[in-house]
């Protein structure tokens, strides 16, 4: 009961900044340059039947009312209509969502799966090889924009060792999509034990999986390391070697879940990451998700599409954040309700 | 021959001005059965002798010479996997800071019960139940639930106890108990020294108790040694230590303690610990001792018995047998 009035009062105080953010995307759109009816109206239409698509659309309306309209939208569930498929943009999310989410999640499993092990081994034989090559790794993960990590891989792994599916979507070309249940053809291709897509959606998810993952891995591992360094010094720490237990335990147990906990609070602006590389990946990979949609919108001022993207962005990151809060309160008992 | 044997222990920190020596040509045994009071000023090295009889200090600090010796094999130069089968199981520490020695994110039940499985080779349920017990031995009340909780939601002085239930859970040949009644109150302080006491007669175990207050040492202890800034100093029997302080610190030390039945004002000792940045090869008690001589400069005073079980290091000897008359 206090948990549900908790997580209603932290939903309730974000109302202020969504409605902040809806702002500056809008704006933000409304400045692009570009003309949305044109693309509606396609390339040869008339002056006269552009200004009639324009005045269906409603862009001959000033700023204000236009923001009105979309806000008004907004509360009816109504997120706009998207100029370039001619279909609500609420459709085309939906359709789009499970590809972002499948891209994002697996990301966010792998930049973890080597992150964390890493940022360890990197704390035990600190100042060693390892440790030197963890760091090399971290920087350049950060250095390097996800773009050009992204066409480094296909360039390597696609095309001189050959290695990697090409990089077009989310499946190879000819197979089709599993049954959808979740609508992350992973998950989905296991649950019906199709084998051949499961095998086919993995080969299409590594390389872009890889590509966002490798540019968050490092603050993760760099996290890891500095907070592993600090527990390893700890009383508890030398107690717990004191009482003879086993190396392994002694590092993965008892430091390694002391460590975590920071980890965790991390998490939020990890995924804060991930959707921003997110549109970059899609775009490299051809992803069908809703970051490849938002880019290809913003080519041509389709604001319903860009607004949404930016606006779902930000509900994601609350939520995120929100379960960060309450997973804090699981790993560390210190923070929990009594 | 004594169980323990430690022999011309030297311990280094490295810093950046420099080598602190912290530990300095330590020598100390103590047999089976026995209790041994290690005393003296905060920073003269009595915790950092404790871990590195477990082989424990970590760089920067650094074991550079001597040797520790237990059942007459030099713990120094055993392989890593062996030193890990004796920590715990045949010499077992109590820690100083008994709130931040456990792990604030496993419950005390825990921690205490994967000690009985692998010291005692029992059963996860019977672990537990034998933590439960070790609880309630050293006095800590409603143990049952207490091994659920974690460390933030007990006080100082059942953390104390944890550690100590903790530490006696492998009946160990050796305890080296840091501190293990600072913070607890009068009663409670009492009962652990009994148990420590008990422990000494029922197994067998030899313990080195680390401790600021003498008056403790003088209720507990057979033996005593006192160090100062990093060096052993005087070493012998509780009776003959109290009676016949021979080195001045020691002196000092004695006549720092509170007494009810005798109304003398506190003294305190006289000067400051001296720094163990390039510390002195000679006597590191020089600059406050009133016997000070020209040899003490550069000579380490060496451990000399003066009578049976009875030793001191201090070139000013007859001196300090006249103060002492
Ligand atoms: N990590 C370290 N780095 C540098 N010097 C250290 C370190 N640990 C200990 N020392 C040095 O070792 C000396 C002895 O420390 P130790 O903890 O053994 O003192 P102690 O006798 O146990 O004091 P207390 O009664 O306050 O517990 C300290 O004065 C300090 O200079
Ligand atoms: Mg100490």
């Amino acid at each position: 009961m206090a948990l549900a009035l908790y997580v209603l009062r932290r939903l309730m105080s974000v109302i202020p900044t969504l409605f902040g953010v809806t702002l500056i995307s809008f704006f933000l759109t409304y400045m692009l340059p570009g003309n949305p009816a044109q693309v509606k109206a396609g390339p040869l239409a008339t002056p006269e039947y552009l200004a009639e698509v324009e005045r269906q659309m409603g862009l001959d309306q000033p700023m204000w009312v236009q923001y009105g309209r979309y806000v008004g939208g907004l509360f009816r569930g109504d997120l706009g209509e998207s100029a370039a498929t001619g279909r609500p943009v609420l459709q085309d999310f939906t359709q789009r969502l499970p590809a972002t989410l499948e891209l994002t999640l697996a990301s966010l499993i792998l930049a973890i799966l080597i992150g964390v092990p890493l940022g360890v081994l990197s704390a035990v034989h600190r100042d060693t090889a390892i440790d030197h090559v963890g760091r090399i790794v971290g920087v350049a993960g950060v250095a390097m924009p996800t773009f050009w990590t992204g066409l480094l891989f296909i360039y390597v792994l696609f095309y001189l060792i050959g290695i990697a599916p090409a990089p077009l979507g989310r499946l190879a070309s000819g197979l089709t999509p599993p049954t959808a249940i979740t609508g992350l053809y992973v998950v989905d291709s296991l649950l019906t034990g199709n084998w051949r897509t499961l095998w086919s959606s993995l080969g299409q998810l590594a390389l872009p999986a890889a590509t966002l993952a490798f540019s968050v891995m490092a603050p993760v591992a760099r996290m890891v390391r500095a907070t592993m360094l600090e527990i390893l010094q700890s009383d508890y720490i030398t107690a717990a070697w004191a009482a003879g237990l086993p190396r392994r335990r002694v590092i993965y147990g008892d430091a390694l879940r002391n460590a975590l906990i920071p980890v965790v609070t991390t998490l939020g602006v990890v995924f804060g990451f991930l959707m921003a590389g997110n549109a970059v990946v899609e775009t490299v990979f051809a992803w069908p998700g809703i970051g490849n949609y938002a880019v290809t919108a913003l080519m041509t001022k389709d604001s319903g599409p860009i607004q949404s993207f930016v606006l779902f962005v930000a509900v994601m990151y609350v939520i995120v954040n929100l379960i960060v809060d309450l997973l804090y309160a699981v790993v560390d008992p210190r923070t929990r309700l009594s | 021959m004594s169980l323990l044997e430690v022999s011309g222990l030297t311990v280094h920190f490295a810093t950046d001005d420099g080598p602190v020596e912290a530990v300095h040509g330590l020598d100390l045994s103590v047999g089976a059965g026995e209790i041994l009071g290690l005393v003296g000023e905060s920073g003269s090295g009595k915790s950092v002798t404790g871990f590195s009889i477990l082989r424990l200090i970590r760089p920067p600090g650094r074991i550079v010479r001597g040797s520790v010796r237990l059942d007459g094999r030099d713990l120094l130069t055993l392989p890593e996997e062996e030193m890990r089968r004796i920590r715990g199981a045949r010499i077992a520490l109590v820690p100083q800071s008994p709130r931040t020695a456990l792990n604030p994110v496993i419950t005390i039940g825990t921690q205490i019960a994967r000690l009985f499985e692998l010291h005692g080779d029992l059963s996860r349920r019977a672990a537990w139940n034998r933590g439960i017990e070790a609880l309630d031995q050293v006095g800590v009340p409603d143990a049952a639930r207490r091994m659920g909780q974690y460390a933030h939601q007990l006080s100082g002085g059942t953390c104390q106890r944890v550690m100590i239930a903790m530490a006696l859970a492998s009946s160990p040949q050796l305890l080296i108990a840091d501190e293990p009644t600072t913070g607890l109150d009068v009663s409670i302080a009492a009962r652990i020294l009994g148990l420590l006491r008990e422990l000494g007669t029922r197994t067998g175990a030899a313990i080195i108790l680390i401790t600021h207050d003498l008056g403790v040492v003088a209720e507990t202890c057979h033996r005593v040694a006192v160090m100062h800034a990093g060096q052993l100093v005087e070493t012998g029997t509780v009776r003959a230590l109290f009676r016949q302080p021979l080195h001045p610190y020691t002196r000092a030390l004695v006549r720092s303690i509170p007494r009810i039945d005798r109304e003398v004002a506190l003294e305190p000792i006289p000067g400051a610990v001296p720094s163990l940045l390039h510390a002195s090869p000679g006597c590191r008690y020089m600059a406050r001792c009133p016997h000070a001589l020209e040899v003490c400069r550069k000579n380490k005073p060496s451990l000399d018995v003066v009578e049976a079980d009875h030793r001191v290091a201090c070139h000013a000897l007859e001196a300090n047998r006249a103060a002492v008359a």
